[in-house]
């Protein structure tokens, strides 16, 4: 019998010659992320040592990232020292792959490490984010952990009793109408998945349009495979996968790809097609509740935001300059650009994206998570209307709770910043400067 | 008898039960004052102690869908609540087994406020409408943590077990 990638992966990380969907297994972890909430996870780790007579050593250091993302520069006093501690920590665990506020090397978890190589095919990802999920873009079986759970993986390097999730397989055929993508087709899938018709399992993404999509669009589609309640998301490794980990993240040593066995059990099958898909957009208060653009167009907007770790990269970015350049943010519109990391920032600029953008009134601010879960900067006033790129709605999730969030692509998301309305994007502002 | 306090719907996500902007709160004897920070009603009664410990919030499907926040459960169990819910989200879930806050799955559910449910070790009795309700159980190996008395604990004894040293 077959197996799916997720039980490939799961079987070699836990020396099994194979794994079956159901199977609870401790598999061997081969990159374990933090954020700031990395603090919280010090604090667990040593809570395990503590009577033990041991010393409150990880693992294995070189397998741990600590990336600062949420709340760059920091917003307060309280995150300040957060942050401070854990600086120390990661000196004295001698932890390398640490990613500080820096206007070189940082930016947003998701992004950065995927960006530096340290995600790879056929790898066991944990991360203390639910977006980890990201990272099965590069066909890495990649989940979110709790601290306390991230503290124990600190400390054994396993993650204890995770079940072999059963694969839903999607299969995307067909060629995106222009102004259409994958944060559309993702939407769409969520929508007819509902928030929690992939809880506990894997979807495993296949057919041309996925073969033909860069690492970026797999990124955007495995980030939100969560919020249809998956464990985790997989594109199969594949060419592009060794161009990006080549090109993008220097990779040099050569890469297996994981593929799954053509006999392998999926436990739902999804075709989808589309050549006729409309933009989409995820209304107020649940990521579920997608409805095409036309539904809600002429909502008014009193706060575009285009960036996080699900479509802040450069071709998120050049697909709003293209529709940018030479026009304006309409005057009661504000507009909030954040690249996913400083790599997309500094191309960005060499572009001259970020000249097109700020010329047409957006803000553009440092890589980072910025107002995506609405602790840091770009709050939303009481009754106000987002319109994001990001990943989440729920109600107070910018920061007010009286505030409505509706969810969409660069694409969409930047035409309704021309009008301040929700726009179409193939009837509103064409792309160029008149 | 444990009253339920509480009724809330599907997909209640952690921005709702810990909203975000609390986060660098990290210490789990703090988060309690945040629990539902954006419902002011229910946040002012938690804080106020008008909730006796081992009150019962019901939830609908999904609960605790959304980010891996850990103080989306320490807040709760601060409170000492139990969660009884048709389903729940596997990070949130995963979390209440570490730490230990009391959560029970029994798919359909319906209660109101005040209204008196009985926890029987495989059902849920609502004893003010004498609906009964089956418990799905937890996998064998997830209980396991809770008997241990939580993670921290289970993983020690794990540590301790590969690596020598105290057992704690
Ligand atoms: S950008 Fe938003 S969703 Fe992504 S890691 Fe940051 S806070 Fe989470």
């Amino acid at each position: 019998m077959g197996m799916t990638v997720a039980e490939k992966i799961l079987a070699r990380a836990s020396g099994r010659p194979a794994t079956r969907a159901g199977d609870v297994v401790e598999p061997a972890v081969d990159l374990a992320m933090s954020h700031e909430n990395a603090a919280l996870v010090m604090n667990q780790f040593r809570a395990i040592f503590e009577g033990t007579g041991l010393e409150a050593k990880p693992w294995d250091p070189t397998k741990i990232a600590v990336i600062f993302d949420h709340r760059v520069p920091a917003e307060s006093p309280k995150t300040a020292t957060n942050q401070k501690r854990i600086r120390e920590f990661v000196v004295l665990q001698g932890i390398e792959r640490f990613h500080d506020v820096r206007g070189d090397t940082g930016g947003i978890c998701h992004q950065v490490l995927p960006e530096y190589g340290y995600v790879r095919p056929g790898q066991v990802v944990v991360g203390t984010d639910s977006h980890t999920t990201s990272h099965g873009a590069l066909g890495a079986f990649a989940f979110g952990i709790g601290a306390t759970e991230m503290a124990s993986v600190w400390a054994l390097g396993y993650a204890l009793n995770i079940e072999v999730p059963a694969t839903i397989q999607v299969v995307v055929e067909g060629d995106f109408p222009s102004h259409v993508g994958p944060k559309d087709l993702i939407l769409h899938l969520i929508g007819r998945l509902t928030a929690q018709g992939a809880n506990f399992r894997c979807i495993e993404f296949h057919g041309g349009t996925i073969r033909r999509m860069s690492t970026s669009g797999r990124l955007t589609l495995c980030n939100m495979t969560v919020e249809a309640g998956a464990t985790a998301g997989i594109v199969p490794a594949d060419d592009e996968t060794l161009r990006y980990l080549r090109e993008e993240a220097g990779v040099e040593e050569p890469t297996a790809l994981v593929t799954p066995d053509a006999d392998a059990t999926y436990v739902e099958t999804i075709h989808i097609d589309v050549g006729k898909l409309e933009p989409q957009i995820a209304c107020p208060h649940t990521v579920d509740n997608v409805k095409p653009v036309g539904a809600v167009a002429g909502q008014r907007v009193d706060q575009i935001v285009i960036g996080s770790c699900t479509n802040g990269r450069l071709d998120d970015l050049a697909v709003a300059a293209d529709i940018l350049r030479g026009k304006k943010v309409a005057p009661r519109t504000r507009m909030l650009v954040f690249p996913a990391s400083a790599r997309i920032y500094a191309q960005a600029l060499d572009k001259g994206y970020v000249a097109d953008l700020v010329r047409a009134g957006a803000v553009v601010m440092n890589a980072g998570c910025g107002p995506c879960l609405g602790v840091h900067e770009g709050a939303l006033g009481d009754g106000e209307v987002a319109l994001s790129t990001t990943n989440r709605n729920f109600k107070g999730r910018m920061g007010n709770p009286t505030a409505d969030v509706y969810l969409c692509s660069p694409a969409v998301a930047a035409a309704s910043a021309v009008t301040g309305v929700i726009t179409d994007p193939r009837i509103g502002p064409r792309t160029g400067g008149n | 008898m444990p009253r339920v306090v509480t009724v809330l719907g599907d997909d209640i996500s952690t921005d709702v039960i810990y909203p975000g902007r609390y986060m660098a709160t990290v210490l789990p004897s703090e988060t309690p004052q945040f629990a539902f920070a954006d419902h002011a009603e229910l946040n002012a009664k938690l804080k106020g102690k008008q909730i006796p410990p081992g009150s019962v919030l019901v939830g609908g499907q999904n609960f605790g869908c959304g980010s891996s926040r850990e103080q989306a459960t320490s807040t709760l169990k601060g409170h000492e609540l139990v969660i009884v819910a048709s389903s729940f989200a596997r990070i949130f879930l995963q979390n209440s087994i570490n730490l230990g806050l009391r959560i029970v799955t029994a798919p359909g559910i319906e209660a109101a406020v005040g209204d008196e449910l009985e926890l029987e070790a495989d059902a849920v009795v609502n004893r003010t409408s004498g609906k009964r309700y089956p418990i799905v159980p937890l996998p064998a190996a997830r209980q396991a943590i809770i008997d241990a008395g939580g993670l921290i604990a289970f993983t020690k004894r794990r540590l301790v077990a590969e690596r020598g040293g105290a057992a704690g």
